[in-house]
């Protein structure tokens, strides 16, 4: 049995013990990747989408569940969801651009699009938080060290109310792609956080969306601990002129389907 | 991606696949953590209960860039639908908790226990962890330890081995407190749900 420790110290986490090649990342994705399809195609069904059991991210090796989860039916509190309102979230911290007395460097961004349930129905009224790198790859939180400038002018943390028909929208700059130290050359591709809640606690997420034609996806085993392409698309905004608003921000959709429950999928629902 | 909108029959089978998740990464804590996180209640205040633990990895290391949130029933196993998570006021209780684990590995609330919100069901948090290093969230519960009697007769912890049960029942403190910690892995490993 595992003996109780203190912690040790997060600075000294962030870099793996075994520090492995790039090449070597690929060929354990490949390789764990290979094994799912085969398993898919032998009819083995995965409910969980993303794989807790995901080695080519170092740090999960002693941090995931060994044990499947216990499928249980939600009781009460698990089918209900905290209750967000308009004085929890100000209007004006859906524009990480306005935070701060000057503007941030970078390419503005307009990211929009909808939050609906498994059954397609608008999540209403619910809290969306995110928070990214600013546009050099760099995180303001004190253990990014990385020699990429900060900006004073980006925190690069968000929150909005989605509306009565699941609507979200936040005005932000572009991140960068980030350095990290779980293998050599590590790169993470450009991505934002959102964490979601549904309408049951259930369907609670916290996830990443990415942008297309980062030619960062096949070597990262964040992005890759999602074993299907078509799942890995899910976390992809597409670009949507419609939402450009002109001189002044790129304009992106993104959706966003909170099911937390296991189920078969109607398919086709989308497209790209 | 753009979901095409369709409405499927509400609480059927078929569904649209979902988002998937991913994990929360090593700097959370500027996007998500707020000072009034842990506080659901002001401490001390009356009905108040201390509840804290450890988030432990594979090797008994506790991990120190988790986030832990709790979800509760009222008092007598109601519904919470007030507003006010984020910018509490020291009175109405929303029943909703965040806690980032501290350089120690430690995570803390302040709230009221939650009543049984259904007949022959032991009260319990609902419970969300997410880490660094953890791929995707893990959901589960932390029943509150005194009715021996309602532990036993609620089904889903009689469906459970002995020590899988003991990963989910908080600990009552001399002083009131609760303790539970959550283990990623090993032979004390938290029983961890899925819907």
């Amino acid at each position: 049995m595992a003996e109780v420790q203190g912690a040790r110290k997060p600075e000294e986490m962030l870099a793996s013990d075994d520090f492995p090649t790039q090449r070597r990342i690929v060929e354990e994705i490949a390789g764990i990747h290979e094994r799912f399809d085969a398993a898919e195609a032998a009819g083995e069904h995965h409910a969980q989408r993303t794989l807790w059991d995901f080695p080519p991210y170092r740090s999960s090796i002693l941090r995931h569940p060994t044990k499947n989860p216990k499928l249980v039916d939600p009781e009460s509190v698990e089918l209900w969801s905290p209750a967000y309102g308009q004085r929890d979230v100000s209007e004006i911290e859906a524009d990480l651009t306005l935070q701060h007395a000057g503007e941030p460097l970078g390419q503005r961004m307009t990211i929009r699009g909808r939050i609906l349930d498994g059954w397609g129905r608008p999540v209403a009224n619910q809290l969306v938080e995110i928070w990214q790198a600013n546009a050099a790859g760099r995180y303001i939180h004190q253990r990014d060290q990385h020699p990429a400038p900060l900006d004073p002018n980006f925190t690069g943390a968000g929150r909005t109310i989605t509306d009565d028909q699941g609507w979200y929208s936040f005005t932000t700059i572009k991140p960068g792609a980030y350095p990290w130290k779980n293998h050599q050359n590590a790169w993470r591709p450009a991505h934002i956080h959102f964490s979601l809640f549904g309408s049951k606690f259930t369907q609670r997420l916290v996830t990443q969306v990415y942008f297309p034609g980062d030619p960062l996806f096949a070597l990262d085993p964040i992005y890759n601990s999602i074993p299907d392409q078509q799942d890995r698309d899910r976390l992809l905004a597409t670009y949507d002129h419609d939402l450009t608003v002109p001189e002044f921000s790129l304009g992106f959709r993104w959706d966003i389907v909170l099911t937390g429950k296991h189920a078969t999928w109607f398919e086709p629902e989308g497209d790209h | 991606m753009t979901v095409i909108e369709k409405e499927l029959p509400e609480g059927g089978d078929r569904m649209l696949r979902g988002t998937p998740g991913q994990t929360i990464g090593p700097f959370f804590k500027f996007g998500l953590e707020y000072a009034d996180g842990p506080y659901v209640v002001p401490p001390y205040s009356p009905g108040a209960i201390h509840i804290s633990g450890y988030v432990r990895d594979g090797a008994g290391f506790a991990i120190p860039d988790a986030l832990v949130e709790i979800w509760g029933a009222g008092p007598d196993g109601s519904q919470i639908t007030e507003h006010g998570s984020l910018h509490r006021d020291g009175h109405r209780f929303t029943g909703f908790g965040r806690s980032a684990t501290d350089d120690e590995g430690r995570f803390f609330f302040w709230t009221r226990e939650p009543g049984a919100t259904e007949a022959g069901k032991a009260p319990f948090f609902a419970v969300m962890l997410f880490a660094r290093g953890l791929p995707n969230k893990l959901h589960t519960r932390i029943y509150l330890p005194d009715d021996e009697a309602a532990l036993a007769a609620d089904p889903f912890l009689a469906s459970l081995a002995p020590e899988e049960r003991a990963t989910l029942v908080a600990k009552r403190n001399e002083d009131g407190s609760l303790s539970h910690d959550l283990w990623m892995q090993g032979e004390k490993e938290t029983v961890f749900l899925a819907y």
